[in-house]
């Protein structure tokens, strides 16, 4: 079977600086579409900074500075205007962040901000980004209700569903289970499995056993260069470089 | 010394500092309220005064207070609002917004009667408004700017930095974010502190004095360019300029402005107290 794959994203010499601080180095790489590309490395890796250079979430800060391009789709992502950049490249964060609204109007925000005001459309975006994110068969009786109120696990899936809303192309996972049990955890990894049929998923991750389960092609960062960049399976087996080896078999990290 | 003993001693102190502290204020409050009440009624509330202000009411001079204060908020609240989200959400921090935040301090240290003065040569004077309401307004607002600008900025960084970024993560703009997930927040907080600007504002009587306040007049302010008299300078008048003026109506007057800004406050209480139930974050 050949599989075609199309380039969504490539990072073409991209160095990052936080102040005197290089958060990463030289770092070529390309993420296909519909795959799941995960990123192992041991903290300040530069693997968030990397995530947070996709949407340009990093020019909120002062001293950030950016050397090489970020193409999506052909384009510099410079070239775009940053709120449809971060329209289709969406992000997950580690700690669940529901805003103080109601259930719906947490996911209605997106589609809201983007000029959605028709009720009956808004509820039907609802319900789709809920099912996607398995969440709605548990909140459908109460929508209206404070987000804050869902347990760890169902604010997870609810960032998740708020970001389907927006119907964005790329979807970034930073650590999204770290702060979750393994049950809440195995539906978030279930849920990536199959987003992938329709968007291109991004996984940070530091819990290499996850890489290991859901990645397609995994990625291995560390102190801001990239050692190693394989199919998931070939990394696990058989990694060419030693530095790898020892971090996912737990020798370093 | 037994340690037991010891700290009994200490508590004791300590309470009674604490205790000290409400005696003035309880004081205060029931010398004005036995000397005055005798002088309320709905006729002193709302009918003019009389026979050289030693009988009728002191309408005049509590609906110029209201004047003053609702012009003072109209004037004050968008600009000193307005400025805070451009201090918290806008400014970097460089010299021009170090010295802004210095000014704002700086005007809040200043001494009322000194806006009085500013007041009389800005307004009254050059930009020629004449003693009116106008020009007392805008002196009181500018007094109280730096009370809303302050509670403001503090109502804005108490909301956490996870709703702006999750909120421009979904691709809204700065401004978006600012209006639909950063100020309906900060609300309660910003009219809290508009509400205690308002206070200030209706007490305050060295303002009004140059600007606008009026010793005596024999009809209501038809304009903002007419003078009025107001509440503070109706007592500063009545308690040392008019001689023959009845005791109870004088206290009636402080306990009539006292029961004004203590309204305020309470509303202002409530609100913030509200807010902090329904905060969820």
């Amino acid at each position: 079977m050949v599989e075609t794959k199309m380039t969504k994203i490539s990072i073409q010499d991209l160095t990052i600086h936080f102040g005197n601080v290089t958060a990463l180095k030289n770092l070529n790489l390309d993420i296909y579409s519909n795959e799941i590309f995960t990123i192992i490395g041991p903290a300040n890796s530069g693997k968030s900074s990397l995530l947070q250079s996709l949407n340009r979430l990093n020019d909120l800060n002062a001293a950030y500075r950016k050397s090489g391009k970020i193409v999506m789709d052909g384009k510099d992502i410079d070239d775009l205007d940053v709120e449809s950049l971060r329209k289709r490249v969406s992000i997950v964060f580690a700690l669940p962040f529901p805003l103080p609204l109601s259930i719906f109007d947490n996911i209605a925000y997106g589609p809201r901000m983007h000029g959605i005001k028709n009720k009956t459309k808004l509820i039907k975006i609802v319900e789709k980004g809920l099912r996607e994110a398995y969440l709605w068969d548990e909140v459908k009786d109460r929508l209206h209700t404070p987000a804050m109120n869902l347990s760890g696990g169902q604010q997870q899936r609810l960032c998740i569903a708020r970001i389907l809303a927006v119907e964005p192309e790329v979807i970034m996972f930073d650590e999204p289970t770290s702060g979750l049990d393994p049950i809440s955890t195995a539906r978030v990894e279930e849920t990536m499995r199959v987003l992938k049929e329709r968007y291109t998923i991004i996984l940070v991750t530091n819990n290499v056993a996850q890489a290991a389960r859901v990645g397609d092609r995994t990625a291995f960062l560390l102190m801001g260069e990239l050692v190693e960049l394989d199919e998931t399976k070939q990394l696990f087996t058989s990694a060419r470089d030693k530095r790898t080896d020892d971090y996912i078999t737990g020798k370093f990290g | 010394m037994n340690v037991q003993l010891e700290q009994k001693i200490a508590f004791s102190i300590l309470f009674l500092c604490t205790l000290l502290v409400v005696v003035p204020v309880l004081i205060i409050l029931v010398i004005i309220f036995v000397k005055g009440a005798s002088a309320l009624s709905l006729n002193f509330l709302f009918e003019m005064p009389t026979s050289g202000m030693t009988a009728g009411g002191i309408f005049p001079a509590i609906l110029g207070t209201l004047y003053l204060v609702l012009g003072a908020i109209l004037f004050a609240v968008p600009l000193g609002v307005l400025s805070a989200i451009y201090l918290v959400e806008y400014s970097r921090d460089n010299a021009l917004s170090r010295i802004v935040k210095l000014a704002i301090v700086n005007l809040a240290g200043v001494p009322s009667v000194v806006y009085g003065l500013f007041g009389l040569g800005i307004f009254v004077l050059f930009l020629g408004f004449g003693a009116s309401i106008l020009s007392g307004s805008l002196t009181l607002g500018i007094m109280i700017l730096p009370v809303i600008i302050t509670s403001s900025r503090e109502a804005l960084e108490s909301v956490p930095q996870s709703f702006r970024i999750v909120s421009l993560s979904l691709g809204a703009s700065k401004w978006q974010t600012i209006r639909h997930s950063v100020l309906p927040h900060a609300l309660p907080g910003i009219l809290t502190g508009t509400i205690l600007g308002l206070g200030r504002a209706a007490g305050e009587t060295a303002p009004i004095l140059f600007t606008v306040a009026a010793f005596y007049l024999p009809k209501l302010p038809q304009s903002v360019f007419d003078q009025t008299m107001a509440l503070p300078y109706h007592l500063y008048v009545i308690s040392t300029q008019v001689p023959g003026i009845p005791e109870n109506v004088r206290y009636g007057t402080a306990l009539v402005l006292l029961m004004l800004v203590l309204i305020l406050n309470l509303a202002a209480i409530i609100l913030r107290y509200q807010f902090r139930k329904r905060k969820k974050w």
